[in-house]
């Protein structure tokens, strides 16, 4: 592919969205709410088995971490876990900033790194093989942030997250692969859906 | 019989001083049981923004991009938590994406208050440009929006907009015109 997916100075394994996002998925068991990226993030989500308390986005780049600090701030005893694209990441830095500053105990970012904007021709991001993301995020004032060495270290950071008394952010150096499956594309409902997931809603 | 007054629960409740523009909105808010409410700020509103901050009803903190406070405020809604969202013209002209991708599309109650720059009184010319989009855009996407211009209104425009905001699961934008807040005038 065009870009490097693993800059040669970084200790960590190259993983894969989708395996990471369902070894993920299998650990939730308190109805846990996972906000899903534009594109793969969100695809992958889908595809690791959909749960009513999954949220998906069908655009607003960048969004995923602010929606899902929405959703963290209401419901301050449910864990919420956001799923975010390297390059949908650059165009919302600031709200890591603002993220630190609120310090949601109940907040685990997960941030997919391959590089590239892999849905649109995996065209490299200007942040490339230059910029660290999770430094940035130490940066900002999220202090509880890592990149994960491996699969097993992920689930490490996942579980430790659980219990986490201010928010979270995990890296992950992910290959260049499309996303497995492909969200159906219906806002309407899956916002609905998620209402029930969250539970302030009953279905009609 | 002036002491009795003074101390009249009535008297504490009706305090004798002028209903203002933003005294009207954080009374709606919480009348609304909107609680949420993330801003870029704006010089004129400076008032509303402390005032919030001073109210422990209220969770109320500034956003780098106003993009970021619609994503945060959709989220809390799509929870259990109502928000409204305060920003100035030049922060709305940032939205149409998060509006028609987000909000729009998604049925979610977004409240906007837009402390309008650009019109009437407008030193810098960058500002009356921007204002000018701020409309079209809301029509293209067919959003409800108000030009609040006149204080004896006011308290029903923003109490009527967020209800009907809530219950058709719609977005709204609450233009605050100078006429209403007196604006930003060129003092250096």
């Amino acid at each position: 592919m065009n870009a490097p997916v693993n800059p040669p100075d970084r200790n960590t394994k190259v993983m894969n969205r989708f395996d990471l996002t369902s070894r993920l998925v299998a650990k939730l068991k308190n109805e846990e709410a996972v906000v899903g990226g534009i594109g793969n993030t969100n695809f992958d989500l889908w595809a690791a088995g959909h749960r009513p308390q999954n949220f998906y986005m069908l655009g607003s780049m960048g969004l995923a971490f602010p929606i899902a600090l929405g959703v963290a701030l209401a419901q301050p005893k449910r864990r919420v876990f956001a799923l975010e694209g390297d390059g949908s990441l650059l165009m919302q830095l600031g709200s890591l900033s603002t993220i630190a500053a609120l310090a949601p105990k109940n907040l685990t970012m997960v941030v997919m790194d391959n590089g590239i904007y892999q849905i649109t021709g995996a065209q490299p991001t200007p942040a490339a093989a230059l910029a660290d993301i999770v430094a940035i995020a130490v940066a900002s004032g999220i202090a509880d942030s890592a990149w994960a060495a491996d699969e097993e270290d992920f689930e490490r950071l996942i579980e430790q997250s659980l219990t986490a008394a201010a928010p979270a952010l995990i890296g992950v150096r992910i290959d260049d692969k499309p996303g497995t499956g492909t969200t159906r594309r219906d806002p309407v409902q899956i916002r609905e859906r998620f209402m029930h997931g969250m539970g302030v809603r009953q279905p009609l | 019989m002036a002491v009795a007054e003074k101390t009249s629960p009535h008297a504490s409740q009706e305090p004798a001083q002028e209903k203002t523009w933003h005294g009207i909105v954080q009374q709606t808010l919480k009348r609304n049981d909107i609680r949420l409410v993330p801003y870029v700020p704006d010089r004129v509103l400076t008032a509303l923004i402390k005032n919030l901050h001073a109210d422990p009803y209220f969770t109320t903190f500034p956003t780098a991009r106003e993009e970021e406070a619609v994503g945060i405020v959709s989220g809390a809604w799509m929870a259990g938590m109502k928000g409204a969202v305060l920003m100035q013209t030049s922060g709305f002209a940032t939205l149409a994406n998060v509006l028609a991708s987000l909000a729009v599309p998604y049925q979610i109650p977004l409240i906007m208050f837009v402390s309008e720059r650009g019109t009437l009184g407008e030193f810098n010319y960058g500002q009356a440009l921007v204002c000018r989009t701020m409309r079209p855009v809301l029509d293209s996407l067919a959003m409800e929006h108000h030009t609040c211009t006149r204080l004896d209104e006011f308290e029903f425009i923003v109490d009527r907009s967020i209800k009907q905001a809530v219950t058709t699961q719609a977005p709204v934008a609450l233009i605050l015109s100078p006429l209403l807040t007196g604006g930003k005038v060129f003092d250096k």
